[in-house]
């Protein structure tokens, strides 16, 4: 293989100084040093929390407060890593929301598996299921990972609700078409 | 049932595709052959046809003959016969198959018929799907999809109706599901033979519902759940309990009479939720009874047997093989076999005897037949184990002979395959004189007093055959892994005969030598049972094969006549019946 010898050019005067050089890198250094901040004191301050977020799946429950899911199980059926686990149940006949008929006896949601990709709310016909703007989820053994139904609820709380499809079914049943 | 006829063929021309079927064969039927859906909800292949659902309306056509001369028209253009059309469409269950018959099923005007008929469906029908059990398997759902519009116009209130209707002790009601397409109510009048359901009430009043001070109670109701094209019949056992499309079918068998009612269990990680009836026109058609959809219960009973044991400590497999295997070596031995085992597992207990040279017993449950699904003879397999030759006549329901046997002391140790010899006669101080190795699934007043138990598979838990009352084989596949601590009765069986049999001189084809495996071991059933001669498990087909009967037929069975079956003593030949064409009933 040829050699081709290269002459490396000569250092200028400036260049030989390295005065300019170091004011342009303390030029670089003094305008961050004045700007704003960028970073959070995580975690005394915390994010603004886009609209759409992906947190984590919660439970909620309608403005009367029923709680919403009626245990289809399609988001079980639907979960790619399988973190969801729902026990079905009857809802008793004395029970105020008895006309639902269905309700989940046990709805276990285990953080470890989720990858919050969200089919779970996407899927849900009864809107009872949300992937909210809770992002942070710890806890110093896997059982503690696993949101049963009471900390799903109490993560989700309350959400409007458009239809109250079951309460214009309870209505319908009691003084509307009843036969 | 009526036997049918000899299948006189007729070709038909169904979407431009001429199939050659049996007379009398209804268009659904004609179709289903040649591969054509025509959607239906009303018509079921083994109940009468009642024609009013209208969803399986089609286009039909008679080649045109001219009416003096009866010479047939043809028709320029194709220079074939012309087809004279009806304008408007028929049914196709009420439909048969005649010489020439043209069916058209995908035409603008059967689309429309479609369409409307869901429409109408639909209108009153609840948006339940989250809630309803048929979600999955609901022929309104696929129906909705495949040939209906895919939106509603219907802006009106729908309907209410009663939501939670007790029709009997295992049937729930959703009154504002139904359809009326009245498969439950030919169902009771024309299978079960318990006519109790009805519809009342006019237009979009109409309502099913028991007669005035019935319900809906019979041994066979569940079946109408089954038949239900839609959520309306739900089974209260099942209702709420798990999504059909999280549960695995496996094909199985029900134990519960020498019937042998093909089944499908439904189980989810290893719990069963329900067993529905499996179709097998010679033996079940598609019906089963209730009382053999509880006997998965008996997976998950409390008092099974959890762990071997040997004088009352828990032990493992090989200890507690060589315990029994001191026990048997002896002398003095019995065997008490099962007619609830599997062909195999007879088939080992035989050996198993032979290698103690002890007498075989086997115990018989006789009860009432209901001329239906359940026979006289409570045992599945009685006839796997005059096949095997496990014995040669029929048993007794009490041990009699044993129990004298064992009085008179002719008799130290007992083996039990799943019998409770207590239920068979033998008094708690005759137990307790003796020793007894018990291999079993559940605990009785036998492992009790065992000397040595081995817990085994119940019949969901294991993979086996057993001869019916017409001496048709048929297999069964595991559904569910053994409960912890039960082993396969075929690995203690077949540990028990090589413990047993250690030291003695072998034969030179090695009789004591088996394996628990079933392919292998059914190599050596090939072999050795004569009636068994040309199959292994694997090629049994899943409706069962016919064994040859004719060494038994001079046996007093206990049975009477069930669906399909006629007990062989008025006729030598025996109930073989031919395989009747997927005909329904003439209307």
């Amino acid at each position: 293989m040829a050699v081709i010898p290269l002459e490396r050019k000569p250092l200028t005067l400036s260049e030989r100084a390295y005065l300019p050089q170091i004011a342009s890198g303390l030029k670089t250094t003094l305008k961050h040093l004045f700007a704003p901040n960028v970073t959070l004191e995580y975690p005394e301050q915390r994010p603004a929390i886009p609209t759409g977020y992906r947190g984590v799946p919660t439970l909620v429950k309608d403005p009367h407060g029923r709680e919403k899911c009626v245990s289809c199980q399609l988001c079980e059926f639907v979960c790619p890593p399988k973190a969801i686990r729902i026990t079905p149940g009857e809802i008793p006949p004395d029970s105020a929301t008895a006309h639902v008929e269905k309700g989940p006896q046990a709805f276990d949601i285990d953080m470890l598996r989720c990858i919050y990709c969200g089919l779970c709310q996407e899927v849900c016909p009864e809107e009872a299921i949300f992937l909210q703007q809770q992002y942070s989820m710890v806890g110093y053994t896997r059982e503690e990972m696993v949101n049963h139904k009471d900390r799903l609820y109490e993560l989700g709380g309350t959400l409007p609700d458009q239809h109250f499809k079951w309460d214009k079914k309870k209505a319908a049943a009691e003084h509307g078409n009843a036969h | 049932m009526i036997a049918p006829a000899k299948p006189d063929l007729v070709t038909v021309n169904i979407d431009g595709k001429e199939v050659a079927v049996p007379k009398g064969t209804n268009v659904i039927e004609a179709a289903r052959l040649v591969g054509v859906d025509v959607p239906h909800y009303c018509y079921h292949p083994k109940l009468t046809v009642a024609g009013n659902c209208r969803m399986c309306l089609i286009e039909m056509g008679m080649p045109a003959v001219d009416p003096a001369t009866k010479t047939p028209i043809m028709d320029p253009a194709t220079g074939k016969q012309k087809i004279n059309w009806i304008p408007r469409p028929q049914i196709g269950c009420g439909t048969n198959a005649s010489p020439g018959l043209h069916v058209r099923t995908n035409t603008p005007l059967v689309r429309d018929c479609q369409q409307g008929v869901m429409e109408f469906l639909l209108i009153n029908h609840p948006l339940d799907c989250p809630i309803c059990d048929q979600a999955g398997e609901c022929k309104l759902q696929e129906q909705a999809t495949d040939y209906g519009r895919g939106y509603s116009r219907y802006i009106e209130q729908k309907n209410v109706k009663p939501k939670r209707t007790q029709l009997g002790p295992r049937v729930t009601l959703d009154d504002e599901r139904c359809i009326l397409c009245s498969r439950c109510v030919r169902f009771s009048k024309e299978i079960a033979k318990d006519d109790v359901l009805g519809f009342i009430d006019r237009g979009s009043y109409s309502t099913l519902t028991c007669f005035p001070g019935k319900t809906l109670s019979n041994n066979y109701s569940l079946n109408t759940v089954d038949i239900c094209p839609v959520g309306a019949l739900t089974s209260t056992d099942f209702r709420f309990k798990m999504r059909v499309w999280f549960l695995k079918q496996t094909f199985s068998l029900d134990a519960e009479s020498s019937v042998g009612a093909n089944t499908t269990v439904w189980s989810r990680e290893g719990v069963i939720y329900r067993v529905t009836p499996r179709r097998n026109d010679e033996v079940n058609d598609t019906w089963m009874s209730d009382s053999g959809r509880l006997l998965f219960k008996q997976v998950k009973a409390d008092n099974r047997l959890a762990g071997i044991k040997v004088n009352g400590t828990e032990s493992a497999l090989d200890i507690a093989v060589n315990a029994a295997a001191q026990l048997l070596k002896a002398g003095s031995v019995a065997v008490v076999g099962s007619g609830r085992s599997t062909v195999e597992e007879q088939f080992l207990t035989k050996k198993l005897a032979a290698a103690l040279g002890a007498s075989v017993s086997l115990v018989s449950r006789v009860g009432q037949g209901d001329k239906l699904l359940i026979s006289a003879d409570r045992n599945p397999n009685v006839r796997g184990a005059l096949v095997t030759g496990l014995i040669a006549a029929l048993p007794a329901a009490q041990l009699t002979t044993l129990a004298a046997d064992v009085d008179a002391g002719k008799i130290k140790t007992i083996i039990s395959v799943g019998e409770d010899l207590a239920a068979a006669g033998l008094t708690a101080a005759q137990l307790a004189q003796i020793s007894i190795v018990y291999l079993g699934t559940h605990a009785n007043a036998t492992s009790a007093a065992a000397k040595v138990t081995f817990p085994t598979l119940t019949s969901f838990e294991k993979s086996g055959t057993f001869v019916n009352q017409q001496f048709r084989i048929q297999k069964f596949v595991r559904a569910v892994p053994g409960s912890a601590g039960a082993n396969d009765d075929l690995l203690v069986l077949s540990k028990l005969i090589a413990a047993v049999s250690e030291g003695r001189a072998l034969s030179p084809r090695a009789p004591f030598e088996t394996s628990f495996d079933l392919a292998s071991l059914w190599t050596q059933l090939a072999a050795e049972v004569p009636a068994l001669g040309t199959m292994n498990f694997a090629n049994i087909p899943d409706t069962g094969l016919l064994l040859d009967a004719t060494s038994w037929l001079a046996l007093p069975f206990v049975e009477g006549e069930t669906l399909h079956y006629k007990p062989a003593a008025p006729q030598p030949a025996p109930a073989k019946e031919p395989a009747s064409p997927p005909t329904s009933t003439p209307a």
